[in-house]
């Protein structure tokens, strides 16, 4: 049986997330199906990093706090908890994760009659997903106490003097500023989590119903073809375009955080590869 | 290892304990801990070597090396390195065996490549397949050194690339106006300076490498992860040690590792930076200077 591309697109566009033909190509390989099931598989991708950006967001800005606070009590505990993220490689992050989620209560834990379900974690589409929140919020929160830090002295002079302080201060000068400086470091962040959103494949968790990530498809036809030559290739030409719009987009925002500066101050972003983890 | 670990089945606490972690199979993982280590010796200088080169081709005036050098450079930019380790291990393999093919057995009419299957003839099969298992361990190190060495090359280049260009422009006209010629200043006046904004971000890889040290496991290398999944998992009644499973402590014992590791890095790396900053044109050379007045 041989199928158009159009019929292929068809069929296989959404396999990864359980829509269109259940059985995956036995032979007779061509680049449309190549191209379209790693792309499927790439929908995984999109949604690990997109949630786990998203929600590490706010974690992160909460330990860019703790981690700058006077207080020992909250000043520790965001410390250890971004050394022990970003001290580690993501891979044994994965493994311990899965560990830990296995040992959890099958039935769920009771909690004041509320039934907390914990079955979730030691799927792939939430416990690999709490672990990229956690360690992505560790990286961008050292990102984020970095600019915290560089905050221009002047700029808290002159909120005192106008009287503007306490909350207040934080959210109208203080924050505005440590999201602009620490944006362009945090657009690397963003890129090189979905980068590590491919480590996924080889954690632990368990791809459901042959329902994986782009590499997950990739390596299925590097094993079926022993030609590692157009899968992989694939999978990074997916992944440059990838970069490219999450550069295009974050570079929109920090257009937006920089409106007020003259052209030549405006920060500008550059990629630097040394975020991986 | 200890003789009254004999029959581990009379044992119990402490003792048991003690045999257990000397028993035959824990002082392979403990000597696995040896492999990540000999991992880490021979691909930062071979990635030093490569990022060296990829940054001289980078900044060439020969436009084929330099097209070759930033390409080098680039490819790590947008491509997850994972991707990288997957294929390049595959790929370096089969470039050998077909390489081999061609010199071994030029009678050989049949494809190498035939829909399904890469077939090379049994000469150049790397290692040969009567070859003890050792020899293909060796083989399978070997391959992960050169991939590693390859993807982290590149990310060196950028690293030695933006420290060349950071070296004060004037120190090289100084030498210019000196006489010396071109590769006598870059041997004697960029070389050296460079290494001290080469620093942090060379910290930064070294760093990095530590971290991904584990995808040894996934090029076949029997390392700390395979014998921690391997020794963790839940043993019956039918081993000498039966336990349940134990696979959380083992990892959380890898995770100690890693963070002590890049701990003691970041501290020797601290006083390294420290060092190269002596008397050179720096911030932090001038502080030192000043201290020291």
């Amino acid at each position: 049986m041989t199928m158009t591309c159009t019929e292929t697109i068809a069929a296989y566009a959404f396999r990864s997330i359980g829509f269109g033909e259940r059985m995956l190509p036995k032979s007779d390989f061509t680049l449309c199906q190549q191209f379209t099931l790693i792309g499927s598989g790439l929908i995984w991708n999109l949604y690990y990093g997109a949630l786990a950006l998203l929600a590490g967001f706010f974690l992160a800005n909460a330990l860019a706090l703790a981690k700058s606070a006077r207080s020992r009590w909250l000043r520790k505990p965001a410390e250890w908890f971004i050394f022990t993220f970003r001290g580690s490689p993501l891979f044994i992050q994965f493994f311990l994760g899965y560990q830990a989620f296995v040992l959890l209560p099958k039935n769920g834990i009771d909690l004041l009659g509320v039934t907390i379900h914990t079955d979730w974690l030691t799927k792939a589409w939430c416990g690999a997903l709490v672990v990229l929140f956690l360690n992505t919020a560790a990286y961008s929160a050292e990102i984020f106490y970095g600019a915290l830090r560089s905050v221009p002295k002047g700029d808290i002079e002159a909120a005192d003097a106008y009287g503007i302080t306490g909350f207040k201060r934080f959210r109208r000068i203080l924050w505005p500023t440590m999201l602009r400086l620490g944006w362009p470091a945090y657009t690397n962040e963003a890129i090189f989590l979905f980068h590590a959103t491919t480590l996924v494949f080889f954690s632990s968790f368990p791809a459901f119903r042959q329902q994986g990530d782009a590499l997950y498809y990739a390596s299925y036809f590097a094993d079926k073809t022993y030609n590692p030559f157009i899968p992989y290739p694939i999978v990074g030409f997916y992944f440059i375009c990838l970069t490219l719009l999450l550069t295009f987009a974050f570079n929109a925002v920090n257009k937006h955080l920089n409106r007020h500066l003259p052209s030549n101050q405006r920060a500008r972003i550059r990629l630097r590869p040394q975020l991986i983890r | 290892m200890f003789a009254q670990c004999a029959d581990p089945s009379t044992l119990s606490g402490f003792t048991w304990m003690l045999c257990y972690l000397t028993s035959g199979k824990h002082l392979l993982f403990y000597y696995s801990f040896g492999t990540v280590l000999v991992l880490l010796a021979v691909t930062a200088p071979v990635a030093l070597g490569f990022g060296f080169m990829g940054a001289i081709a980078a900044r060439a005036h020969n436009p084929v090396a330099r097209v070759a050098g930033k390409t080098y450079m680039l490819m790590v930019r947008g491509i997850p390195d994972i991707i990288f380790f997957m294929f390049f291990v595959i790929a370096l393999d089969q470039l050998l065996e077909t390489g081999l093919h061609y010199i071994r057995c030029p009678d050989w009419t049949d494809p190498i490549r035939t829909g399904l299957e890469f077939k090379v003839c049994p000469e150049a099969k790397i290692p040969p397949n009567s070859a003890p298992q050792i020899f293909h361990q060796i083989y399978g190190f070997g391959l992960a050194v050169v991939t590693f060495a390859i993807v982290f090359g590149a990310f060196t280049a950028n690293v030695l690339y933006g420290a060349m260009n950071a070296v004060p422009r004037a120190q090289l006209e100084t030498a210019e106006a000196y006489g010396l010629s071109a590769r006598q200043t870059f041997r004697r006046i960029l070389v050296p300076q460079m290494w001290v904004y080469a620093l942090p971000g060379l910290s930064n890889l070294w760093l990095i490498l530590i971290k991904a040290t584990p995808l040894l496991f996934l090029l076949g290398v029997n390392d700390i992860v395979f014998w921690a999944q391997e020794l963790g998992g839940s043993k019956t009644d039918s081993y000498a040690y039966p336990h349940d499973d134990w696979r959380l402590w083992y990892f959380l014992f890898l995770l100690a590792f890693y963070l002590a590791f890049t701990r003691v890095s970041e501290i020797v790396l601290a006083r390294l930076t420290k060092r190269l900053s002596h008397g050179q044109a720096t911030l932090a050379g001038e502080a030192m200077r000043k201290a020291a007045a």
